[in-house]
């Protein structure tokens, strides 16, 4: 019990080094540089308190619960040797953690706004919502086939290298005919997708398949889903941007 | 009290997010593999955890670093405090705003190092790699590459130059890295680009972008305010390449005056 606290302990304090950074630099530019004060001292404080006992909950919990539970089903799935059911639950983890992320949402509401504004579609509630509505969907659906090409790029060892180069070649391709106003929300895009959930857990998956599976190298072959993830959202609300 | 509300509000909007991903795993565990769980005890208590730690952590950044963080965004870009700087009223030139450059760096900077799921995959890339890749060393990579991606990001604002130029040169250089970085980094650095953006650094450098486009003459926020993730993306893959190729490089030549003392 007194080891398992003292550990705690120390876990809090490396998450309280985490975070002094942002600290110091949101200190350092309201003192001396907006020279303001820093009112209300005590939200702040326990603002901080929440947040280091945050990250520590998250750490704890991502070793026990999310890591195990990742490469227990990839090596179930690899003994199992369905490909079919492998590739499905790929695409569900990838397009199911998407359709709901909240930053998503933000972000295809801003870019109907966007679009509405440049004339792209008419400036109605409805529209607005549809053009927004198809994005999320545009933007899981291509989560979901990112994550079943990286599991297919596992199973079958093809080289990521090429795969994320011909990837660069297509967004620029793509690019030059996308209308001019989406090309910043498909950028960011590919950067938003990704939540705190969905990492440890597609990282977990990748890296449980590669040491299932003979031949492969959990460091080579096990990383690169993500990758998959910020890169494909990119091309394909590009698309969505010509067609629609 | 109304710490509390937002507390549970949020613990429901965690727990909404959580439901279909525990839906997907739960529904295959029992249909496909229709094997029990192993420690089904502990998972559930990790799973627990995991939902407590990003509640509190998220009503953290709420109470504490956001509404903060939001307010220095908005008050360095407006042009009141750059004029004032310069003390001369008059056309703006863009290293006028050089303390907005300075905060887009320190924030993207700090904000990545505290962001969780870049802390995950430091943990695995440290695990597999049997210690080779330090958890910090790859974190402060990462972090230097988002620091200087979201600073050039601002600059970009600021001159108003199209954000695709940027992005291919980038992508050049990624690959050109690609081919003399040493192979077993790739993946990782690859996926290093997608894990910087979340929790924490999206909501603080989105209200940088945005302020900066709403204040800077001829931009629209719209249009403009979009591109900071972007560049936060693409940066950390070429710095943790860089990373690896000169820790390779410094490896290379220890090796080098060993041999050559020994000799």
């Amino acid at each position: 019990m007194k080891s398992a606290l003292f550990a705690f302990m120390r876990s809090m304090l490396s998450s309280l080094r985490d975070l002094a950074p942002i600290i110091l630099v949101i200190g350092f530019f309201q003192l001396l540089v907006l020279q303001q004060p820093i009112d209300n001292i005590f939200s702040l404080l326990t603002g901080i308190v929440f947040v280091v006992m945050g990250l520590t909950f998250f750490i704890y919990g991502l070793e026990m619960g999310l890591f195990p539970i990742g490469e227990d089903m990839a090596h179930a799935f690899a003994r199992k040797g369905s490909v079919f059911w492998l590739l499905l639950f790929a695409f569900a983890l990838g397009f199911g953690t998407t359709v709901a992320e909240p930053a998503l949402i933000a972000v295809s509401d801003e870019a109907a706004e966007v679009a509405a504004d440049a004339g792209h579609i008419a400036t109605t509630e409805e529209a607005m919502e549809s053009y927004a509505t198809g994005l999320r969907f545009t933007v899981a659906l291509s989560v979901g086939c990112a994550i079943v090409l990286g599991v297919l790029r596992i199973l079958m060892n093809w080289s990521i290298q090429y795969m994320i180069m011909g990837g660069y070649v297509i967004v620029i391709i793509v690019t030059s005919f996308a209308p001019k106003t989406i090309i910043g929300i498909a950028y960011d895009s590919g950067g938003v997708t990704t939540s705190t959930i969905t990492v440890p857990l597609v990282t977990a998956l990748g890296i449980g398949l590669a040491s299932s599976i003979k031949g492969r190298n959990p460091m080579l072959d096990g990383f690169g889903l993500i990758a998959f993830a910020s890169l494909l959202p990119i091309i394909f609300v590009l698309l969505y941007g010509i067609i629609f | 009290m109304e710490m509390i509300e937002l507390l549970i509000e949020l613990f429901i909007d965690t727990t909404l997010d959580v439901l279909p991903i525990a839906a997907i795993i739960f529904g295959f565990q029992f249909l496909v593999i229709r094997k029990p769980i192993k420690n089904v005890k502990r998972v559930m208590i990790g799973m627990l955890y995991v939902l407590i730690g990003i509640t509190l952590f998220l009503v953290g950044l709420e109470q504490a670093l956001f509404p903060l963080g939001r307010l220095m965004a908005e008050q360095l870009t407006d042009p009141a405090f750059i004029v004032g700087a310069q003390k001369v009223a008059g056309e703006l030139r863009w290293f006028d705003y050089y303390w907005v450059y300075i905060f887009a760096f320190a924030i993207g900077m700090s904000t990545t190092i505290a962001e969780p799921s870049l802390i995950a995959v430091a943990i695995k890339a440290n695990e597999v790699s049997a210690g080779a890749i330090g958890t910090w060393g790859l974190r402060m990579a990462v972090a230097l590459g988002v620091a200087i991606g979201i600073a050039l990001g601002t600059y970009r604002i600021v001159t108003g130059t199209p954000l695709h130029y940027y992005i291919i040169a980038g992508y050049i250089v990624v690959v050109i890295q690609t081919f003399f970085a040493p192979r077993m980094i790739v993946p990782l650095a690859y996926d290093s680009g997608g894990v910087t953006t979340s929790t924490v650094t999206v909501p603080l450098v989105a209200a940088l972008g945005l302020g900066l486009a709403e204040t800077v003459p001829g931009r629209s926020a719209l249009i403009d305010g979009f591109g900071l993730i972007a560049f936060a993306s693409l940066f950390p893959m070429i710095s943790v390449m860089a990373y690896a190729q000169f820790s390779e490089f410094r490896a290379a030549r220890q090796h080098k005056r060993e041999r050559q003392e020994k000799d």
